[in-house]
């Protein structure tokens, strides 16, 4: 080990270490984001075990509805799997979303944001840059739930382009909806509590949608529950991507619900950081 | 726009509440530019509130506040580029090294990768945590995770730094070096405004004190000010025998009409000495005469100025915190 500072206190050494030598320039948004996006993936690599529910969700929800439900809902399982893996890739995405939630709230209890607050750099940026670490989580999900699919027995119409396309669009909309659960986690200061609201909202939406079922089977009241359900609007948009069935109507309804949550949330959730 | 200004802070009537509590309650402070400034106060007297408040982190209910002529609110992006704070619970990223800590801190302050990485090195080796580097920071000891934080605090020499509590819960040794940090960083010409519950930490570095409590400044001045502003003088006895502590109170607080505290040594307690002057030898003798008188055995006796914990009692009507004694042995 070198001399320590208190070794060295007063010398031309300590003040080799301490005097204000020029400052650099504030940093570039970019360079900002890729420095938090680096932070998330630092601690992904050393915690594999947070990846849990973005890989063992979407294989458990996956396996059990084709082999259990499968023959009873969809016919065959290839006919199935055709309708279920754009349903679990909406369904994967959107409870992971629930989890970015939580992490922020405990990253904001855990002293280091004051820190970031505290530096030149945009609020903005600080937020956006958590959020590029859950890109690579929802990415990395969807990437599960295709291969996964395809592994099965899933041959999707629309090929790689309906694919990617499929996927670029529930992603938007995760990142859209992200926005959401940030404001809750400034609001509520519990990451337990963040993560209890957004599974109480995103479990009922999943099941309550066409991810699973079919909505002509079902009784008039609940089809009606369904076909108002976003999520299943969100889900049919993926699946006609998928299958190569183009649905532009459907794509720019869920477009634009992404423009409208990312409009009113970004901005909260900004000001409410700005403000806490 | 752009004032020199001698004074790194400059508040006034700063408010700010939290639901039912009133954390701060109308501080005026002036900070000069290159000076250690301590603010005293127990717990819950508002020295968090008010340094959140000058660092941008928290916006006041009422009040002003600049921080080299930048007003916190208005103008924070500026008053950020010169300050540092390093908060009383760890900002560190505990999923991280100690060395990746500083490097994204680097990053943030707009050095290159290398630039970055070559800082963090060097803030290592000055801190003595070179061997600890790689690993998380969840693992280190409270000592380590305080000498990374005020690191982490120096990416960029700030000039104007907030320590809270910089040395709450560390051994004698940590503590001392965190002291000569300080100096060091005020030596180079660094503005350092820390809080602390300790008085001796507050009369060992810093220039002036502010005594908070229940969100008011209390008192304000040098350390001999504040201890000349109580008046008189005290006198320290050290007993034989500390079993004779209780009866000395009593024969003291007699003879002399005043407050006796008993010190942190159990043998020796403080009178306070009402009146200073020619007339205070005389009462002096005459209360060493009555513990003789009534077999009390003091080994050491002195006049002097009241300590600091004495102007706190007086200010304030309640004691200071008292470090545990693992931490006030040296
Ligand atoms: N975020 C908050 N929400 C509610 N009350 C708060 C909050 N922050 C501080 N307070 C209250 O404001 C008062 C002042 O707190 P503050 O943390 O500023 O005191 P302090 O002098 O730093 O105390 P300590 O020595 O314990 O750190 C306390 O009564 C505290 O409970
Ligand atoms: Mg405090």
């Amino acid at each position: 080990m070198t001399t320590t500072l208190d070794a060295i206190a007063g010398t031309a050494a300590a003040r080799a270490i301490l005097a204000g030598r020029p400052r650099p320039a504030r940093p570039g948004t970019l360079s900002v984001a890729l420095a938090f996006g680096g932070r998330a993936l630092r601690k992904i690599r050393r915690t594999p075990v947070q990846l849990f529910d973005v890989v063992v969700h979407p294989v458990v929800f996956t396996l059990m509805f084709t082999y259990l439900f499968g023959g009873a809902i969809g016919g065959s399982t290839g006919r199935y799997l055709g309708y279920l893996v754009p349903g679990i890739l909406v369904m994967t995405l959107l409870v992971t979303t629930g989890t970015t939630g939580a992490a922020l709230s405990i990253d904001l209890a855990s002293g280091v944001f004051d820190r970031f607050r505290t530096l030149s750099i945009r609020p903005a940026a600080v937020l956006v840059g958590a959020l590029l670490g859950d890109v690579v989580r929802y990415a990395l999900a969807s990437a599960v739930v295709v291969g996964l699919g395809l592994a099965l027995g899933f041959r999707p119409h629309g090929n790689v382009p309906g694919v990617v396309a499929a996927v670029l669009l529930v992603v938007a909309f995760g990142i859209s909806l992200s926005w959401v659960w940030t404001a809750l986690a400034m609001v509520m200061r519990s990451p337990g509590a963040v993560l209890g609201v957004t599974q109480a909202v995103l479990y009922p939406l999943s099941f309550f949608s066409n991810i699973f079922v079919i909505p002509a089977t079902l009784p008039g009241w609940l089809r009606a529950v369904v076909n108002a359900n976003p999520v299943t609007h969100l889900v049919t948009a993926v699946r006609g991507l998928m299958s190569g069935t183009a649905p532009g109507g459907q794509v720019a309804w869920i477009l634009l619900a992404c423009a409208l949550l990312t409009a009113v949330f970004a901005p909260l959730s900004l000001r409410l950081f700005r403000t806490r | 726009m752009t004032r020199s200004s001698a004074l790194a802070v400059e508040a006034s009537g700063l408010v700010k509440a939290f639901a039912a509590t009133v954390a701060v309650h109308g501080i005026d402070l002036s900070v000069p530019a290159g000076s250690v400034y301590g603010f005293l106060g127990p717990n819950g007297a508002g020295k968090t509130t008010t340094i959140r408040m000058l660092a941008t982190l928290l916006r006041p209910d009422a009040g002003t506040a600049r921080v080299f002529g930048h007003d916190v609110v208005r103008d924070a992006a500026a008053v950020r580029d010169r300050i540092s704070l390093t908060g009383q619970y760890a900002s560190l990223d505990d999923g991280l090294t100690g060395r990746e800590n500083l490097a994204l801190l680097g990053r943030l302050h707009g050095h290159s990768r290398a630039g970055a990485a070559s800082r963090a090195g060097e803030l290592l080796d000055a801190f003595g945590l070179t061997d600890a580097a790689d690993r998380l920071v969840k693992t280190y000891s409270g000592g380590m995770r305080r000498r990374l934080d005020i690191a982490a605090g120096l990416i960029v020499t700030p000039d104007l730094l907030f320590l809270d509590e910089p040395t709450t819960g560390l051994d004698p040794r940590s503590r001392n070096e965190v002291w000569a940090i300080i100096r060091v960083m005020a030596a180079e010409g660094t503005t350092v405004l820390l809080t602390t519950q300790y008085l001796d930490e507050a009369d060992q570095l810093a220039d002036r004190i502010a005594v908070i409590d229940r969100g008011t400044l209390v008192a304000e001045g040098t350390s001999s000010q504040l201890k000349a502003s109580v008046g008189g003088g005290a006198l320290h006895v050290r007993l034989n025998d500390p079993h004779d502590r209780p009866a000395a109170t009593r024969v003291l607080a007699q003879a002399l009409g005043g407050a006796v505290t008993a010190d942190a040594d159990p043998a020796a307690l403080s009178a306070r000495v009402p009146a200073a002057g020619p007339a205070a030898g005389e009462t002096v003798a005459r209360a060493l005469s009555d513990l003789a008188r009534a077999q009390i055995a003091a080994t050491e006796f002195a006049l002097g100025q009241p300590s600091l914990d004495e102007v706190f009692l007086a200010l304030t009507g309640r004691p200071p915190a008292e470090r545990s004694p693992e931490e006030k042995a040296e």
